[in-house]
């Protein structure tokens, strides 16, 4: 499956780029994360402590556990500041 | 009006963009364009100078899912308080000390309902619209964290 991968914020900064497109066959966010992890050193940076994470797939906030099947866009950013 | 983004519809308007807007005026078109409401309750969000030391505010965020997000937000609000109409406009791009960030408004028969409504609406816009600050200051440049107590300020919905 080919997926759009976005990234915001400090994200977007460790990574060095705001989006890529991916082929994968990770059937879950969770599972993903340890592709992307893969790489890059810059991608190992960004998802260092997934717990400073929130995630949007097909730009609905979704939990690291949200399946992909179906998905053509996830998005990895820190916790929002709006307002 | 270049706006970049606009959502309507029964839930109200959300509009983002990068364009200044006078929130005077806003406010007193959101007023007039209301029907049967006895209360308006509008609040805006300018950005701190920090006594001189923030040079500038630079807002990200993620076209489609924020007009999205601040969508659903707005339909929630407009469900869970008996209101005659809302509003919501927040800026995104580069912004300097004073300068207007954001505004909502929310109008009601009475001011109960307006004032809860626009409460929910800025506790939910602070931690579930996906918007970043990153500020340039004096002494360094640097994300803005989120805040706890605006996290747990959801817990009271």
């Amino acid at each position: 499956m080919r997926l759009d991968v976005r990234y915001f914020a400090w994200v977007r900064e460790r990574v060095g780029a705001p989006r890529e497109t991916v082929e994968t066959g990770a059937p879950t966010v969770a599972l993903l994360i340890d592709e992307l992890r893969a790489r890059s050193e810059g991608h190992a940076a960004a998802f260092a402590d997934t717990t400073a994470l929130r995630v949007a797939v097909d730009q609905a906030l979704a939990g690291f556990d949200a399946p992909l099947a179906g998905a053509r866009e996830v998005a990895f950013f820190p916790p929002m500041t709006g307002g | 009006m270049a706006a970049d983004g606009q959502a309507g519809g029964t839930a109200g308007r959300v509009r983002v963009q990068p364009e200044a807007f006078d929130f005077a005026a806003e406010a007193a078109a959101f007023a007039a364009a209301q029907t049967g409401a006895g209360a308006v309750v509008t609040f805006t969000g300018i950005v701190r100078d920090d006594g001189g030391d923030l040079l500038e505010m630079q807002i990200e965020h993620y076209p489609g899912m924020t007009e999205a997000q601040i969508g659903r937000i707005a339909a929630e609000a407009a469900a869970r308080w008996r209101l005659t109409g809302l509003s919501v406009i927040h800026r995104h791009g580069a912004l300097g000390p004073g300068e207007t960030i954001m505004m909502v408004a929310t109008a009601a028969r009475h001011r109960a309902d307006a004032f809860a409504a626009a409460e929910f609406l800025m506790d939910y816009l602070k931690s579930r619209a996906p918007f970043w600050k990153k500020e340039r200051r004096r002494s360094g440049a640097g994300w803005v964290a989120a805040r706890a107590e605006d996290e747990a300020a959801l817990s009271r919905w």
